[in-house]
């Protein structure tokens, strides 16, 4: 068989378009801000614009790594922010002595002390972001209501579940142990991107190496297809949600010890919506079907890197959310078979020269 | 011949498209009152054809000729206004408006700003009328059947383009044989009417029973257009395939020659389900071919369905090799070695967006569960085994399967379920909307995986092939089944039986 040639390989990679769009946004940076790239050392680890990138961006990958199996199937998963909410709220009110009832004194908040130990309260968030998960999955595959409307209960639901178990209050926490999620380091590296990598590696195993992931592809394709060749293609789409879920519990846990608190009505807000993003950026169609998390988590990383590039060109937060939207339009348009045929035409041409003049 | 005037002619057409030539230089014509069947296989350059006729495509070379004139027909659109319009297999109207919306949308009557619905139903209403159809039209199109549909897409080509040339494009696949019968009915009324009519089918019998004229192509090319009545129907086979075709002689030999053994190998005793089939008897034994025949909504496909596990029985029960079935699902059929090529190839059994190797090991991966996950090498294997065992014209293994002419997206379909060894094959309608090739090429293969010992229950619209491959017939009518026939039964009494007359 004959190789294709690097260029042409590489572009038809699914990781080129989302790694464009970041080269585009560092390629921007090192003209207006050429500091950016700055890395230094401080306390035996590393530090700057780029592992900020990383370490802010690490909840949206862990989400967008769950998100692209359920777009792939053909559905979506609002409630991931939500799921956020409830997770940190977990985890907060198991640290805090308060339990969120009491009123809270300085004493409590400046005291390096847990109500639990650190395995459970790790435990209760997976756990309940997995929970989260199944009741999605039941809702979508065997109750059969659509993946929109039913992620959508949760949604609303969640934050208010969220609200009951902080009581309605910012919880704050001071448990350095549990800090170390969101703001420990390994090896000079963001605790937080090691967690992503195990996940994605995890979850790629499991799509890659086993059947799942063709299954995931089949019935993102062809769902009444897929039911006839013998594949459940409800246990499929119960297994993406509750992916999803736990996706959502294991970044509801970095962000909360990122943060060092949980208010219920502002974490993980408008994730599911930047995880969806993430998943279109990294060009895995909405209407399901072949999916790369690869490419999802780049996705993610290309939101972080402009909103991180925003900030540090003095572009005021109130403004940033006008520049996101540019930035969603560009994609949406380059993306578009408008875009695409254009692309392929003029690619086409160069190879044709190419050809010519070898 | 100067007094049959040609409302048509191309001349000389020839398309390029890069890399194939998907037509050099053909020439066609229609007349006045003529009903032209456009025939070939698939790839002949048929499809081609129309879409330049109908401004969807531009010719590189050749003229279009209307009443004479010379026009360039631009888009879509314009060959409407010019008074050519199609209707396509897949009706492109919208189910759930009215009859009356759909036939006149746009065009809509208007009083004081509003639509005049009053009139509007009253010009819908005569309109199918002067077809011979009396409906309710106010109802919405979706509560008739795809037949009425299509009327309700001739008369929206007639009344608002005021249509000259009608354009009829695999009209009849998804109909029965009562609705054909109804749609030629109509063709026959507008060709009275001078209208002209081109007519595309796969359907051989049906094109004897209405075209005046053939025109075949193959490869691109113009093979000849003939009057019907002086074609034998072989010689028209011949000209599609471009090649006298023994196979299928020699296929009746093969099957006369077959002995079949008596052993069960499936059996349904009052299998049946509420509103779906009245219980069934059935028996199937191992090397056997055993067609169903019966009209549309006879309950062939409900058969095939239950046994299969799509749906669960209610009463009754299925024993495959003697056992018992107990829990009725696809996978559970597979376990057991029964395998369902289901009717609906494009929305029950492609999986358009992967690859032709994905699509061939999908059943043989359900059977394996998710762990255990095939290696590379070894799907690549599988698929290649069955991309030349079954002559699936592709470049590669990798290649995506909705690229792929549906007769060889049906040979994928049976290599999928060929890959899990299956002891039993129900095929639904396997030779549907598939060129007289492949279809010779299935129904060969058919009997060959009887001759290896395995069980085939044949299910078939077309009641020719099922007489041809068949060791016994079930007919089945109104959702029972009506009678059982020995192979060798006549297309007559079979027929009869179907209809209910007997």
């Amino acid at each position: 068989m004959k190789k294709k040639p690097v260029l042409t390989r590489m572009r038809e990679s699914r990781l080129f378009w989302p790694l464009v769009a970041l080269g585009i946004i560092f390629a921007f940076d090192a003209i207006f801000e050429p500091g950016f790239f700055k890395i230094g050392i401080l306390d035996g680890h590393l530090f700057g614009n780029l592992i900020d990138v990383i370490n802010d961006g690490a909840p949206l990958m862990l989400v967008a790594i769950g998100m692209t199996m359920v777009i792939a199937t053909g559905g979506i998963d609002l409630s991931v922010g939500a799921v956020i909410a409830i997770s940190a709220a977990l985890a907060t009110v198991l640290i805090n002595p308060a339990l969120g009832n009491s009123l809270i004194t300085n004493d409590i908040l400046t005291k390096d002390a847990t109500n639990t130990p650190l395995p459970i309260i790790v435990f209760v968030c997976l756990a309940a972001g997995t929970l989260c998960g199944v009741w999605n999955g039941l809702l979508v595959s065997r109750a059969k209501i659509q993946p929109m409307i039913a992620t959508l209960v949760l949604m609303v639901a969640g934050r208010g579940i969220a609200q009951l178990i902080t009581n309605g209050q910012i919880m704050t926490i001071y448990y350095t142990p549990y800090f170390w999620f969101g703001n420990g380091f390994i090896v000079g590296l963001p605790v937080s991107i090691f967690i992503v990598a195990i996940v994605l590696i995890l979850v790629w195993i499991a799509a890659r190496r086993t059947s799942w992931g063709l299954f995931v592809e089949s019935v993102g394709t062809n769902a009444k297809a897929t039911f006839y060749s013998g594949i459940s293609d409800k246990n499929v789409k119960l297994l993406v949600y509750t992916l999803s879920g736990f996706c959502g519990g294991v970044a509801g846990l970095i962000l909360s010890s990122y943060v060092h608190s949980t208010d219920a009505n502002n974490i993980g807000l408008g994730y599911e919506l930047d995880a969806i993003l993430s998943v279109v950026l990294g060009g895995t169609l909405m209407s399901g079907g072949r999916f790369s998390l690869g490419a999802s988590v780049i996705g993610a990383l290309v939101i972080w890197a402009f909103t991180i590039s925003m900030y540090t060109i003095g572009v005021p937060a109130a403004a940033l959310l006008a520049g996101k939207a540019v930035l969603v339009l560009l994609v949406i348009v380059l993306y578009s078979d408008f875009a695409r045929r254009f692309m392929n035409r003029l690619f086409e041409r160069k190879g044709s020269q190419h050809g010519a003049t070898d | 011949m100067a007094d049959i005037q040609n409302m048509i002619s191309m001349k000389g057409i020839t398309k390029i498209f890069p890399g194939v030539v998907a037509l050099e230089d053909v020439d066609f014509s229609l007349r006045k009152g003529e009903i032209h069947a456009l025939m070939g296989e698939n790839g002949a350059g048929k499809s081609t054809l129309i879409k330049v006729l109908t401004g969807v495509e531009h010719p590189d070379k050749g003229t279009i000729e209307l009443d004479g004139k010379l026009v360039q027909v631009r888009s879509p659109q314009h060959s409407q206004e010019l008074g050519i319009s199609t209707v396509y297999q897949e009706i492109n109207l919208c189910t759930n408006i009215s009859v009356a919306e759909n036939i006149l949308l746009g065009y809509e009557p208007h009083r004081l700003g509003s639509i005049h619905w009053k009139k509007m139903n009253q010009l819908a209403s005569q309109a199918l009328h002067r077809l011979g159809i009396d409906i309710d039209v106010t109802r919405p199109l979706g509560a008739y059947s795809v037949a009425i549909q299509q009327m309700a897409a001739i008369c929206r080509a007639l009344e608002i383009f005021s249509a000259k040339v009608l354009i009829l494009d695999e009209p009849t696949s998804s109909l029965d044989i009562h609705e054909t019968q109804l749609l030629f009915d109509v063709m026959q009324k507008l060709k009275g009417e001078g209208l002209g009519i081109v007519f595309i089918t796969h359907f051989l019998d049906q094109v004897y029973q209405v075209a005046d004229r053939i025109t075949v192509l193959r490869n691109g090319k113009l093979v000849g257009t003939f009057e019907a009545a002086a074609l034998p129907r072989i010689e028209l086979v011949a000209n599609m395939l471009g090649r006298v075709l023994t196979e299928l002689d020699a296929m009746a030999k093969v099957k006369s020659e077959q002995k079949e053994s008596q052993e069960r190998l499936v059996e349904t005793q009052g299998l049946g389900r509420k509103n779906l089939l009245e219980p069934i008897d059935l028996a199937l034994n191992v090397g056997e071919v055993m067609g169903v025949a019966g009209l549309l909504g006879s309950g062939r496909t409900e058969t095939a369905n239950l046994i299969f596990g799509v749906e669960a029985p209610d009463t009754g029960s299925l024993l495959v090799k003697g056992e018992k079935i107990n829990r009725f699902s696809p996978l559970e059929s597979l376990k057991h070695g029964v395998a369902l090529c289901p009717e609906d190839r494009k929305a029950e059994g492609v999986v358009g967006d992967l690859t032709i190797r994905e699509n061939i090991i999908l059943a043989l991966q359900a059977r394996y569960g998710w762990i255990k996950f095939l290696p590379a090498q070894k799907q690549y294997e599988i698929a290649q085994k069955y991309i030349d065992l079954l002559r699936i014209v592709t470049p590669s293994p990798d290649q995506l399967v909705k690229n792929l002419s549906g007769g060889n997206q049906q040979k994928v379909i049976l290599a999928r379920w060929l890959a899990t060894n299956p002891q039993v094959l129900i095929l639904d309608e396997p030779t549907r909307g598939i060129d007289v090739g492949a279809k010779a090429e299935i129904q060969k293969l058919v009997l060959e995986l009887a001759e290896e010992g395995k069980s085939i229950l044949f299910i078939s619209s077309e009641l020719e092939e099922v007489l041809r491959i068949s060791h016994r017939i079930v007919v089945l009518r109104d959702r029972k089944k009506a009678a059982e026939y020995a192979g060798d039964a006549s297309d007559q009494t079979i027929m009869q039986t179907m209809a209910g007359t007997v």
